[in-house]
């Protein structure tokens, strides 16, 4: 099977049925993106499809088809992606765990609205779930990230 | 794949030692000094160093500072570093941080093992990382002192460099000679007014891998030759095996091994997907003894623990009598309150990985006990403790989970690895991680308060029902006369109690299969909801404002009368509110730490909604003002949690819960604004990581209470 994540071609060998958050921590040692409930009930596995969220543990490879898959490695090479400056410089993460998640989701949700309001924020992060509840920066850090990435 | 470079640097760190790494290996090793540790310091160390402990300084001047702690989120891996690059002078900007090995040098302070818990980091090494860096500052000194020809006296430290006159020397370059000199006798640390790092906001130093997906997690461990496992364990607590087959499983592709172990049959597998495939194959064909945990249900546990609450309890705290003075009170209130048994749910479902050989154990894990965990692999592998290297990795959340006596997740996953013979990651699910036990036991508090004619409480007894965290552990030795202080701490040593002549705290511990450990905030957790929540209903009694109220009983307490005036002022208690809004008010003490919440609500049909949450918070010393502010922020979510959200119940012995859709859990839409503000203090240092959870539910509720007059007495708190 063929699969683009990051910008690079890849051929899995894996039964279609496998879910893309397995392929790609398992299979490709891309390690940022995460397994926590493996239900859709926690967003920290969340992945772009072209650039659309979606949470991979649901997601089997087959389905993934010919659409680009971007993660967090792929988000940008160094951390300068708007949103993960806007996360840096508000000092968003503890744990750090549901983190990638939470930025990819962030990323997808400005690709769609630039100038999200809190109720966009919560609508499109509210699945997106930290324990450590760092809720209010990713809410100010996604206000943030938008000013960052206006032109 | 091979090991992560994070892990093969600590390797080569461990065999290698202090002889063969380049530059100054400056280490220094305090012994464990119990209360000493939290006095002030000035005095030199009682012991030679013991090479590597604390930083080393690389030709090029960089500063890796061993964390004897490990980072779960409450922001140590930065203040820590602070401490100790404080006395150091090195250029913040060169700071790396790594987690240390398991060894006796990283011994907390206040007791013989390595650990992160009760919000000890801070305090227990304010000292030792202080001396750390002093210590080697002290070298450097004299190494370039010595270079140059000149008394070290005349030498300066500037921000990595050793200077006099015109002379400068970069501590890279100084490292080498630094390391040849005897340790000094004694050392002198900063006057708190020379400070230029402590107390000063401080941005995280683990923030910029975390946001790239680089910082490696337990989960994240790859291991040469590595299978991944998932165990089938028993569907009740104290469940056992019978039989199993396991012939289905072994069809399912990629599965190379189906293996009894203590907990369960572990199935092992090429990757988790076929390992958690394998497991639904093998799962119908297990046949299970359930025992006496195939009886348990919340409700019955219910009704056991309000009826014990009758009968009189262990003496955990008296004065004077109490029952006398509750016959003779003028008015007299009776209330439960109760709550559920809560699991952590940490983000990062439970994993540990172990390569085993004939006569070495490897654990990668994050834990909040490697010493704890150290000694259980070996004891389960058949080897040494020191046989047992622990490669700590970021947590993705700990919250008292991975502190566990029992080593649960760490000696299964050593018994999967010796029986199936490869080296292997077990990964829990989050199901399994939400029913896999030790949590925050179920609790009852029966509360009887004498009220005077000048509405002051003249007699209270609490009865709490809750089981031991600590019986039946290792840490059983810290109960005295059956009481298990976690049980009834934030209660026995209230202040409210402190001013009451006749007061009595009781304390039935129950038995149950289930499972239970200590949670974020520990016994807090549920004290402070009782207490906080009783003191709201006897200002109501005495018709006087809850704030006013707390004023005249806690007029001794300054500390808590100070967070309480900070609270209520930046609140604006008092002030107006808009329609259908009501302000609820909470102070405690904890882990050294004093925390005032003003929490302002609304009800939306049955939902209660927090709209803000101002806290006061009295740490004493205050390290990182920022990671402070972070903590209040987290810990008003995790008591919100608690508060409206999460609870835990079995039925027929089988945890009704399984993920987050049934365990709720605070939600980004549910996030109040929370404002966060700290009492200026030179204090000793206190706990930061949980005192900004045990306010958050009775706040809520008391402004539920002010809000719509229903007094809500049981976690999590519900209008319908």
């Amino acid at each position: 099977m063929k699969l683009t994540v990051n910008a690079k071609a890849y051929e899995v060998d894996v039964p279609g049925s496998m879910p893309l958050l397995w392929v790609l921590r398992d299979v490709l040692g891309l390690t940022g993106t995460k397994f926590g409930c493996g239900v859709a009930q926690c967003g920290a596995c969340t992945v772009h499809l072209d650039g659309q969220a979606v949470r991979s543990c649901i997601t089997p490879v087959r389905a993934v088809g010919t659409r680009a898959v971007t993660t967090i490695e792929g988000l940008s090479a160094d951390g300068s992606h708007p949103v993960q400056r806007a996360w840096t410089e508000l000092d968003v993460v503890q744990c750090g765990f549901c983190q990638p998640g939470q930025i990819m989701a962030a990323a997808a949700l400005l690709g769609q609205k630039p100038r999200p309001t809190d109720a966009d924020i919560d609508a499109a992060l509210d699945g997106n779930l930290c324990r450590c509840g760092t809720y209010q920066r990713v809410r100010a850090a996604v206000h943030r990230a938008a000013q960052l990435m206006e032109p | 794949m091979s090991p992560s470079p994070r892990d093969l640097g600590r390797r080569d760190f461990l065999a290698a030692g202090a002889a063969a790494a380049a530059g100054l290996i400056v280490g220094f090793h305090v012994p464990a000094v119990g209360a000493s540790a939290r006095q002030d310091p000035g005095g030199a160390p009682s012991a030679l160093p013991d090479p590597n402990a604390f930083l080393r300084i690389a030709p090029d001047g960089s500063v890796t500072i061993l964390l004897a702690h490990s980072e779960m989120g409450q922001g140590i891996w930065t203040g820590l570093a602070m401490l100790l690059a404080e006395e150091l002078g090195c250029d913040w900007s060169t700071v790396r941080v790594e987690h240390a090995p398991a060894a006796p040098a990283y011994f907390h302070t206040a007791m013989p093992l390595q650990m992160t818990g009760g919000s000890t980091s801070t305090w227990s090494e304010f000292d030792r990382y202080r001396q750390a860096g002093a210590l080697a500052r002290d070298l450097l000194i004299r190494a370039a002192a010595a270079e140059w020809g000149v008394p070290p006296s005349q030498c300066r430290v500037e921000n990595g460099a050793i200077v006099a006159g015109d002379r400068r020397a970069g501590f890279g370059a100084l490292a080498e000679k630094a390391r040849a000199l005897p340790a000094p006798a004694a050392i002198q640390l900063k006057d708190r007014s020379a400070w230029t790092r402590i107390g000063k906001p401080t941005k995280r130093l683990d923030s910029s891998e975390k946001v790239m997906g680089r910082a490696l997690f337990g989960q994240d461990v790859r291991v040469d030759g590595m299978k991944v496992a998932v165990v089938e364990r028993a569907p009740v607590f104290g469940g056992k095996v019978v039989s199993f087959d396991d012939a289905a499983a072994r069809k399912v592709p990629g599965v190379r091994a189906v293996v009894q172990v203590p907990s369960g049959v572990a199935v092992v597998a090429d990757d988790f997907y076929a390992a958690r495939e394998g497991r639904r194959a093998l799962a119908p064909a297990i046949k299970w003894d359930l025992g006496a945990g195939g009886a348990l249900d919340t409700e019955a546990l219910r009704a056991q623990y309000r009826e014990t609450a009758q009968r009189p309890g262990a003496k955990a705290g008296a004065k004077g009598d109490a029952t006398a003075a509750l016959a003779k009170a003028p008015r007299r209130l009776v209330a439960e309150y109760e709550g559920p048994f809560l699991a952590h749910a940490a983000m990062e479902p439970l994993n540990c990985t172990v390569r085993l050989t004939a006569n070495a154990c490897e654990v990668w894990t994050g834990t909040q006990f490697q010493t704890v965990d150290q000694a259980a692999a070996a004891q389960a592998a058949g080897l040494k403790p020191e046989q047992v290297t622990v490669h700590t990795m970021f947590l993705g959340g700990g919250f008292g989970r991975r502190a566990n006596p029992a080593a649960d997740f760490v000696t299964e996953a050593v018994h999967v690895a010796k029986a199936s013979s490869f080296p292997v990651k077990v990964i829990w699910t989050r199901e399994d991680d939400m029913r896999g036990g030790y949590y925050r036991p179920q609790f009852l508090h029966r509360v009887q308060v004498g009220l005077g004619d000048d509405g002051l409480p003249v007699a209270w007894q609490s009865t709490v029902v809750c089981q031991s965290l600590l019986k039946g552990t290792p840490f059983a030795a810290e109960m005295k006369d059956g009481i298990d202080s976690s049980s009834v701490e934030g209660a026995v040593d209230s202040p409210y109690l402190a001013r009451i002549d006749n007061h009595l705290v009781e304390l039935h511990t129950p038995e149950s299969p289930v499972t239970v450990l200590w949670l974020r905030s520990v016994g807090h957790t549920h004290t402070a909801f009782v207490m906080e929540s009783m003191i709201d209903e006897l200002a109501h009694a005495a018709k006087a404002d809850p704030l006013e109220y707390r004023r005249r009983l806690l007029a001794k307490h300054p500390r808590h009368l100070g967070v309480l005036n900070l609270a209520a002022e930046k609140a604006g208690w008092g002030a107006p509110l808009p329609a259908g809004r009501a302000r609820g008010l909470a102070v405690h003490e904890s882990f050294g730490s004093f925390v005032a919440t003003v929490a302002e609500v609304s009800v939306e049909g049955a939902r209660i909604r927090v709209h803000r949450m101002v806290m006061a918070i009295d740490c004493g010393t205050c390290v990182n003002p920022a990671g402070v502010e972070a903590q209040m922020e987290g810990g008003a979510a995790y008591g919100l949690s608690a508060a409206l959200h999460s609870e835990l119940t079995l039925k027929e012995g089988r945890v009704q819960q399984g993920t987050f859709n049934e365990y709720g859990i605070l939600r980004l839409s549910g996030m109040p604004r929370v404002e966060a503000f700290i009492v200026p203090s030179t204090g000793k240092p206190g706990g930061v990581g949980e005192p900004g959870v045990p306010t958050a539910a009775p706040a809520v509720a008391n402004a539920v209470f002010a809000l719509t007059g229903r007094r809500l007495r049981r976690l999590p708190l519900k209008l319908a």
